[in-house]
């Protein structure tokens, strides 16, 4: 209740709050909000000459090359992309919090194994073990989710291993242990908040680049499987028309910018308002 | 301040000086129409405790003030003719290093790593003189601040000299413009006893032979005593008092003087007595000799094999093989200088670092015990730090931080835990609502009562005092030590006090420690070891601890 607050009383915290609502309630109203099926190719979507038809009365947002309504399809779209961008991002941040924290805690052998497994992952193009993966495993919309989780964790892993380590030097924790405090204790009372204003920011930063991965994987046939949209593969599908139909790369990419920068604000207010040393300031 | 007309001539300036800092809720003075002058020769001393302004002023005349969170409000600083407020950047960068050279307080990270002594020193020389043999300046400046071979000192790295050496290479570079003003803040706070003997001995003779001013920034009032010719004292950002030096410590005419001078530790206050001064009314403890610490053959071997496999060189021990007692209602002062192996010592004593040898605690050896096994241990025993600050979670509220002690043990339910809380916050001095609030909303000396209070949830019988109150200013030390007394008279609390300041393990230790490379070099009751001094080291480390009182330094001088 306090943070509700709290965000209220900032401005753009709560327009970042309004914006990312907003975007969740269209994706999960879908169906009752688009005009028309998003995988439908209508004969009046299309030119005479064959070409998208640009934003107008009957169509929004217009349509895209196949003559399906573009408004539709990124109602759709915004279901898949906020998985991939929420659920994805989040187990990337997970995993990548739990191998960080555990190598910097423990140190020694196992904390080196860890960390020199961490930087094989991040050595290897993560395109190509990502297509790997996707090869492996039949593409579907949560297996593409995993994948990419397996892929974005490393970045996340690498930099909670360095605050871990500096956190463990610190006299605060030298005084947990002197308490006689577990390493559990230590670990989830004194280590892990500290670590989540890091969280947070790669995790709001991270969504608009899942959300890119996606539509990359998409683009190269091992994503989300057309005719299924999601916001990344419209942009891809379309960007050689970008001359054409500017609309097409516009739309999808002004919101994904958006999505990504409301997340920001909001993970960046609540940054701030669970920090206690922040309190009564600004 | 009559006899202006004899005195020499005025170099720096400084004149109803104010500065604002900038804060969400608006501009704050921090510092409030400060005003002193700096004759030529002449050493001026700076003096106040955390929070005064001193560093601020200095900063201000170098021209370095942050610009995004503090602001000059008004005044003016003249260096010669000109104001230096009033000179635009590019202009104070020729002043800066060339009229008024500055030295800090950390030599370590005011020299560039990276970088070899003598690139620094010459780069330092070329930036301000039109030179072809900056190489030569640089070697002579390295010989007159008595650095031992200077040819091979300019090939060194930062990290390679000694903390000592690294400040002479700061004054070396500071003074080889020939500044007509040196700024030293706290240049020896970071040092070792010895050391700071040694640098603020090199300063005197400098000064004499660049014939640069001093301005020098402290909190020490030994160093004040030893250094200064005039001092300013300052508090909260406002000038308290300003005179010659002799004046101030022997009659000083405002009230904040007298309480700080009168906080001043001064070595020899407690010769003669063999116990520490006594605070409450408690009765005294029988005294019977029952060992609450018993230490002995204790090695500690830091960082072990190093090595992809371990199967590196061993490093060298830390702590190599003492032994001590303490027994209950004592305090043992473990004192030496860094690197002696004093923090060392305590932490392998309650178990935090792994040891060779056997720690008695209570009667129990803790060698080799598990986490688990310790855990009872724990109770008979608790440590306190030097930073209060960062001996605290900042996420986590006092109260929470009191009580976590007690959640570990599971000790109480959360009313029992709340109402011991409140109880223990009143046993330290503070209100129990504190417990409603977090860390940073404390000032250090209460920051380190929430510490004590935290120590002593688990009532132990021993608590270990690492350096802790080396971060406090001088008046609030003095509480928190006279605080510490108390519980020992009331509750029967042993303490091994380690410190690198004599003047405190004087007051606080009924027996001293004196430790040195790892080794203990000399061990009895206080009564001896400050007494009879019988090690040579001891009587240096005595030695070289400023005495508050400026006229033993005048008559030194004329004698």
């Amino acid at each position: 209740m306090r943070v509700l607050k709290e965000i209220c009383r900032q401005p753009t915290a709560l327009f970042g709050l309004a914006v990312v609502l907003i975007v969740i309630l269209m994706a999960i109203a879908a169906p009752l909000i688009a005009p028309f099926n998003p995988d439908e190719q209508m004969f009046d979507g299309l030119t005479l000459e064959g070409a998208p038809m640009p934003p107008g009365s009957q169509f929004l947002l217009g349509t895209d090359t196949l003559g399906r309504d573009l408004f539709s399809r990124m109602l759709f779209g915004a279901r898949t992309s906020l998985i991939i961008g929420l659920v994805a991002n989040g187990i990337a941040v997970a995993i990548g919090l739990f191998v960080g924290i555990t190598a910097g805690y423990m140190r020694g052998w196992a904390g080196n194994l860890l960390m020199r497994f961490t930087d094989l992952m991040m050595a290897f193009p993560a395109l190509l073990l990502a297509i790997v993966l996707a090869a492996l495993l039949k593409p579907s919309l949560w297996i593409v989710a995993m994948v990419i989780a397996l892929v974005n964790w490393v970045q996340v892993a690498r930099i909670v291993y360095t605050e871990t380590r500096g956190l463990v030097e610190r006299d605060f924790i030298l005084a947990e242990r002197s308490l006689g405090a577990g390493h559990g204790r230590i670990l989830l009372l004194h280590i892990l908040p500290h670590l989540v204003p890091t969280a947070i920011v790669w995790g709001t930063l991270g969504i608009a680049t899942t959300v890119l991965l996606e539509a990359t994987l998409s683009f190269l046939g091992i994503g989300v499987q057309p005719p299924n949209p999601s916001w990344g593969n419209i942009i891809f599908e379309s960007q050689s028309y970008f001359q054409a139909a500017p609309w097409l790369v516009f739309f999808p990419g002004a919101v994904i910018l958006l999505t990504a920068l409301a997340f920001n604000l909001v993970g960046d207010a609540l940054r701030d308002i669970l920090d206690p040393t922040q309190r009564g300031r600004g | 301040m009559n006899d202006i007309a004899s005195r020499p001539a005025t170099v720096l300036s400084v004149r109803d000086l104010s500065i604002d800092a900038r804060t969400p809720s608006g501009l704050k003075r921090i510092l409030d129409g400060i005003s002193f002058d700096l004759a030529a020769g002449e050493t001026l001393c700076l003096a106040g405790e955390s929070g005064s302004g001193k560093s601020v002023t200095s900063l201000a005349i170098m021209g370095l003030l942050p610009k995004a969170s503090l602001r000059v409000a008004s005044g003016e600083i003249r260096l010669g003719e000109t104001d230096l407020l009033r000179l635009s950047e590019k202009a104070m960068r020729r002043v800066r290093g060339g009229d008024v050279a500055m030295i800090f307080q950390e030599p370590m990270t005011s020299l560039n790593p990276v970088m070899n002594i003598g690139t620094q020193l010459v780069e330092a020389i070329r930036e301000h003189q039109d030179t072809a043999n900056a190489e030569d300046v640089a070697k002579r400046m390295l010989d007159a601040v008595h650095i031992s071979d200077p040819v091979k000192r300019m090939t060194q790295y930062p990290h390679e000299l000694s903390g000592g050496m690294r400040q002479r290479v700061m004054i070396a570079m500071a003074l080889s413009c020939r500044p007509k003003v040196l700024i030293a803040d706290e240049p020896t706070t970071a040092l070792d006893v010895t050391v700071q003997a040694q640098i603020l001995k090199l300063m005197r003779e400098l000064k004499q032979e660049f014939g640069t001013s001093i301005v020098m920034i402290t909190h020490d009032m030994g160093v004040v005593a030893e250094m200064a010719d005039r001092v300013v004292i300052m508090q909260n950002g406002k000038t308290v008092e300003q005179g010659d030096v002799l004046d101030i410590f022997r009659r000083p005419s405002a009230t904040y003087t007298r309480e700080l001078l009168a906080a001043v530790p001064r070595l020899g206050t407690y010769a003669g007595t063999d116990e520490p001064p006594r605070i409450s009314s408690a009765p005294a403890h029988l005294h019977f000799p029952k060992p609450v610490l018993e230490v002995s053959d204790l090695t500690v071997i830091y960082g072990g094999k190093s090595g992809w496999f371990g199967r590196g060189a061993e490093a060298p021990p830390t702590v190599k093989g003492i032994s001590f007692r303490l027994e209950a209602g004592q305090t043992l002062g473990l004192v030496g200088e860094s690197g002696s192996g004093k923090s060392t010592t305590g932490k392998a004593v309650l178990g935090l670092i792994p040891f060779k040898g056997s720690v008695r605690i209570d009667g129990q050896d803790i060698a080799g015990l598990s986490a688990r096994a310790m855990q009872p241990i724990r109770r008979t025993a608790q440590m306190i730090f030097q930073d209060p600050y960062a001996s605290l979670d900042p996420r986590m509220s006092v109260g929470a931080a009191i009580a976590e002690p007690l959640v570990i043990h599971t000790i109480g339910n959360a009313s029992e835990r709340r109402d011991r809380v409140a109880a223990l916050l009143k046993r330290v001095g503070l209100t129990p609502d504190a417990a409603e609030r977090y860390p940073h909303e404390f000032s250090g000396g209460q920051r380190q009562r929430i510490c004590i209070a935290r120590a002593l949830a688990l009532e132990p019988k021993l608590l270990i005092a690492d350096e802790s109150v080396a971060a406090l200013d001088v008046s609030v030390r003095a509480r928190v030590l006279d605080l510490m007394l108390e519980l020992q008279e009331q509750m029967g609390l042993a303490y091994l006090f380690i410190s690198h300041d004599m003047a405190v393990i004087e007051k606080m230790a009924h027996s001293v420690a004196v430790m040195r490379g790892g080794e203990l070099v000399e061990m009895g009751t206080r009564r001896q070891v400050f007494e009879e001094q019988r090690d040579e080291y001891t009587r240096k480390l005595i030695g070289a601890v400023p005495i508050p009182d400026p006229e033993v330094y005048r008559k030194a001088a004329l004698g």
